[in-house]
């Protein structure tokens, strides 16, 4: 809290430092060379040592400052909703500071030098959100989900815009707001900018608000997609308005339609076309990888500002741009650049969130654009409000009919009181040519307000309410035991079934297109290296083991002093204190026979583990308590606690802060490996004539010598019998699904010439799951000296 | 899709099947093109490795029990016919039928849908649930934290709960009567095949 008051009190004094020389700028010597190099002065008497000049630095200066400025911004709301309550979404936090700095600048300046110009907007600020937002979309959500996500952008709009504009015309002439220069095209032009949702907006509040991914997408993919129409709806209503009202008949019309198909696929095109250079770009790029980062940010800027320049849909060409580009970038850049691409991508969209909220903050504290009209003002809130509420309901009616899944009442509630205005409306707004449309500072106050009404108010409520309705929904009376077990479990079972059903509709357009897609896309735009990992288990396996070894080095830094002795012979690992000495008789000291491991696996001896009279070793700290506590309210919290989620239950997948990728990945880890733990016993059984046990497994030491053994044998063959052709192996289907690797937490090493799995040292009570898996990984042997070989 | 009649046709005894489960024929249309599509070396029946090639079912803690339901005990294929009888279980519960006391009650009902329910828990077919099968279950469907000794307690005390007659293990009967307050229908089914 002390900190968060520092900084604040540190960023008035930066500003007032820095608006007194601007001042004093403004009003000096105009007349004064410009170039930086160049600083000799009028008068000179003597010699200066060292000059102050503000000039030469101005400009740079105060962007880089204002950036700062935000950041230091961002720092101190997250702070404040760290330690204080955290009510007010981070986005109405800022607008907030902006408006206190903005009240800064204005009491130092008296007037508002710092607003939020269109272009400073439209071409340094939004881009990279956008580009943001399409390289990490979630692409089998969307395209699953496009055409409900095409009816919201298109018809939505034109609806709200339509309804709004006319809405407020009809009590305009109804003279409910007095005398206004203003006509039907006006009002229709003011609708359509305000009609838009905005994509800042509604990452910035859904991002707090975890609702199901379904709805986000929706609501997502219509905040980007809708920026088709508003530009075409902007544009052709501007036009009219210049063309003045008589001049319009059919003709225009026709064109105004026609011109909506021409941006919106125009742009949307030209976004692919890019897509498809940087896919190009990057396959080629094998010899100076360090560039490869750089590019995907120039092409993305290059797609918004080309489309810009062909007065086409600038956002729809980037996000196209970005969704197209996705799979073949990641999957041709080296990993650490992709890694780059990533953090880098988030760390500018944060950015430019930031200053995009602050400034509208500091914008609305100027005197000049303020015109209140109270029958304006309220009536857009209220229509702006009804109406896109009446919108959301009937489309998502006549959607259900044909959806497959279909779209609930509370989502419907969520995504209609999720139309979030933002940023987009408030530039469009600025943008008004003031000679043709009077009104314009009305226009621009009343764009203000639905932006603020709509980003704190609702921002602030749409946690409550969502809770409020879901709360509702749910029972009411304390469920037993065996009913939570079964509506968990009757979860699972419709999520499988509907995989077993192919919910997406797995038709032959998506077969088709995947196959279309395998030949000759990724023929042409991956490269043959990226074409062939991505049907082989050694990368999958690559990677779990790098994750693996460093998970392990920072588990083991963490718990304290992890003391290695690494030598040929014997590795000796020595489990220290940070755990008291409660443990110290419970955590053996481990030795492993490392020698062992040059010899194959049939000699693996996983000798002196666990000292005998133990066992289990369970870093469970909590232990102790556990016998204590009343058995009743264990059993419900643990149900409670530690079932499996499922597909229902997860979040949605994009973020701006993290970029995991899929639901709670320790879960899914365990899910999976468990599954292919029986499929492997049950193929195993089968195939040497073995009752497949139906017991809980129990830890027993002998059996896990034992049966590292036999898996051996069974393991690769089953691999190669259960799944003949690589395409079909079951993690491999998607890119973006990751394979989820082995949480063990104690692990020796392996040494440097061997990526072979060592057996985890914690031995826990519940499964014998790590020592089988460590053995899946013996037949990545066989494949990676395939690959050795062929490199 | 103009060719909705020649593809019914191709399906021996269409009628028969969309008598007993309820489907449209678009439906069946649409589960053919789906049994089509999973069965990926046109045999004309599936194996459990072509459910196994369904990526999301190795993520799902009891999806391998759902793929074992489909087949019947003894046989290692799934015909067409099979597999839309078992996915009709999971068809909305029809709320407008009129209810004929001798004719035979529909894959989809209340019942049937627990009965397939309770064969997922109850893998050597006794007719009731034993605390092993139970333990079994909660194993696949818990998180690796929880030890054995938790998950017995847990299992001990589910029985309890549910088990009347106190053999101490859970019947069909007991099975439904536990799961009165839940809504089956909105629980078990699938609206996209109503």
């Amino acid at each position: 809290m002390a900190s968060s008051i520092c900084l604040c009190l540190l960023r008035a004094v930066f500003l007032v430092c820095f608006v007194n020389p601007l001042i004093q700028g403004l009003s000096g010597d105009v007349n004064l060379v410009q170039d930086p190099r160049h600083r000799l002065e009028k008068n000179l008497t003597g010699l200066s040592i060292v000059t102050f000049d503000w000039h030469h630095v101005q400009t740079p200066y105060l962007v880089i400052t204002w950036v700062f400025v935000a950041g230091l911004a961002k720092l101190s709301v997250i702070e404040l909703n760290h330690h204080v309550i955290s009510v007010v979404p981070e986005s109405g936090l800022l607008i907030i500071l902006g408006f206190i700095l903005g009240g800064i600048v204005w009491g130092a300046d008296k007037a508002q030098t710092f607003k939020l110009l269109p272009p400073t907007f439209f071409y340094y600020l939004l881009p990279q959100i956008i580009l943001d937002a399409s390289y990490f979309m979630p692409n089998k959500l969307f395209f699953s989900n496009l055409g409900s996500i095409l009816i919201y952008a298109i018809f939505g709009t034109c609806w709200n815009a339509a309804t709004v504009g006319l809405s407020l015309w009809g009590c305009y002439e109804a003279g409910v707001m007095g005398n206004l220069d203003i006509g039907l095209l006006q009002f229709l032009l003011f609708g359509s900018l305000i009609a838009a949702v905005d994509p800042v907006a509604v990452i910035a509040v859904f991002e707090e608000v975890h609702v199901n991914e379904v709805l986000f997408i929706l609501v997502f993919g219509e905040s980007l997609l809708n920026d088709g129409v508003t530009v075409v709806l902007y544009n052709v209503f501007d036009a009219f308005v210049a063309l003045g009202g008589p001049r319009i008949d059919a003709e225009e019309i026709f064109k105004g339609i026609f011109s909506f198909v021409v941006v919106a696929f125009g742009g949307s095109f030209l976004g692919v076309v890019f897509a498809v250079l940087l896919s190009l770009l990057t396959r080629c790029t094998k010899h100076i990888q360090i560039i490869e980062a750089g590019f995907v940010f120039v092409v993305g800027y290059l797609a918004y500002l080309t489309a810009d320049m062909l007065s086409l849909s600038a956002i729809l060409s980037v996000t196209f741009c970005g969704i197209c580009c996705q799979k073949y970038v990641n999957a041709n850049m080296d990993e650490k650049s992709v890694t780059t691409v990533r953090h880098a991508m988030k760390v500018l969209a944060n950015g430019s969130e930031t200053m995009i909220f602050v400034f509208l903050g500091i914008t609305a504290i100027d005197t000049e654009i303020w015109v209140w009209n109270t029958g304006f003002i309220l009536l857009t809130l209220l229509f702006v409000f009804i109406y896109r509420i009446i919108g959301v309901f009937l489309l998502t009616w006549m959607l259900n009919k044909f959806r497959l899944v279909p779209i609930e009442v509370i989502d419907q509630v969520v995504m209609s009181y999720g139309g979030l205005r933002g940023a987009v409306a408030y530039g469009l707004a600025a943008m008004l040519d003031k000679d043709k449309i009077p009104e314009k500072n009305l226009i621009i106050s009343t764009t203000l307000i639905v932006v603020y009404f709509t980003v704190i108010l609702q921002g602030i409520t749409m946690k409550p309410l969502v809770q409020w309705l879901k709360v509702k929904r749910a029972a009411h009376a304390d469920l037993k035991l065996i009913e939570k077990l079964n509506n968990r479990a009757f979860d699972h079972i419709l999520s499988a079934v509907e995989d077993i059903c192919g919910r997406i509709g797995d038709n032959w357009w998506t077969r088709g297109w995947n196959r279309f897609e395998e030949n000759y896309i990724s023929w042409l735009l991956m490269k043959p290296k990226a074409r062939k990992n991505r049907d082989y288990l050694f990368s999958i396996f690559h990677k779990l083991n790098l994750e693996d070894a460093v998970n392990y080095v920072s588990e083991g830094e963490r718990q304290g002093s992890l003391a290695f002795i690494r030598s040929d012979e014997v590795a000796n690992v020595d489990f220290k204190k940070q755990f008291g000495s409660e443990f110290t008789d419970v955590m053996p000291d481990i030795m492993v026979d490392m020698s062992n491991y040059e010899l194959g696996i049939e000699n693996f001896s996983v000798t002196s583990i666990v000292k005998d009279t133990i066992p289990s070793v369970s870093l469970d700290i909590h232990g102790k308590d556990r016998k204590n506590v009343a058995d009743d309210i264990n059993a419900h919290h643990l149900l409670q606690q530690h079932l499996y989620r499922s597909r229902k239950n997860h979040r949605h997948k994009f973020s701006r802060s993290h970029f995991s990728i899929n639901q709670s990945e320790d879960e899914v880890q365990e899910i999976f490996q468990r599954t292919m733990r029986s499929r492997l016993e049950s193929f195993k059984s089968a195939k040497m004539g073995v009752n497949p046990a139906k017991k809980i497994t129990k830890h027993h030491k002998k059996d896990l010598t034992h049966k590292v053994k036999d898996f051996h044998d069974a393991s690769f063959t089953w691999i190669a019998q259960l799944y003949p052709t690589h395409s079909s192996l079951p993690w491999l289907m998607e890119t973006d699904a990751v394979a989820p690797s082995q949480r063990a937490q104690w692990r020796l090493l392996w040494t440097p010439n061997r990526l072979r799995r060592l057996a985890p040292m914690r031995v826990s009570t519940c499964s014998t799951d790590s020592f089988l898996m460590a053995d899946l990984e013996e037949h990545e042997e066989k494949p990676q000296t395939d690959h050795e070989e062929e490199m | 899709m103009g060719s909705t009649n020649s593809t019914l046709l191709k399906i021996p005894n269409v009628e028969v099947l969309m008598q007993e489960t309820g489907f449209s024929p678009a439906h069946i249309i649409r589960l053919h093109d789906r049994f089509k599509a999973l069965d990926k070396e046109g045999r004309g029946h599936l194996c459990p490795h072509d459910f196994g090639a369904i990526k999301e079912l190795a993520m799902n803690p009891i999806g391998d029990r759902i793929i074992g339901a489909f087949f019947s005990p003894g046989k290692e294929t799934v015909d067409f016919h099979t597999f839309v009888k078992i996915l009709a279980h999971f068809r909305p519960v029809d709320k407008d039928r009129p209810k004929e006391p001798n004719s035979p009650e529909p894959i989809n009902s209340r019942s049937n849908k627990l009965k397939f329910a309770f064969q997922l828990y109850d893998q050597d077919k006794d007719g009731k649930i034993s605390r092993d099968e139970l333990l079994q279950v909660l194993r696949a469907m818990l998180g690796m934290q929880v030890t054995d000794e938790q998950l017995e307690s847990i299992a001990d005390r589910t029985i309890q709960e549910a088990d009347l007659d106190r053999d101490d293990t859970i019947s069909f009967e007991e099975f439904r009567k536990s799961l009165e307050k839940i809504n089956i229908d909105h629980k078990m089914s699938i609206r996209f095949l109503r």
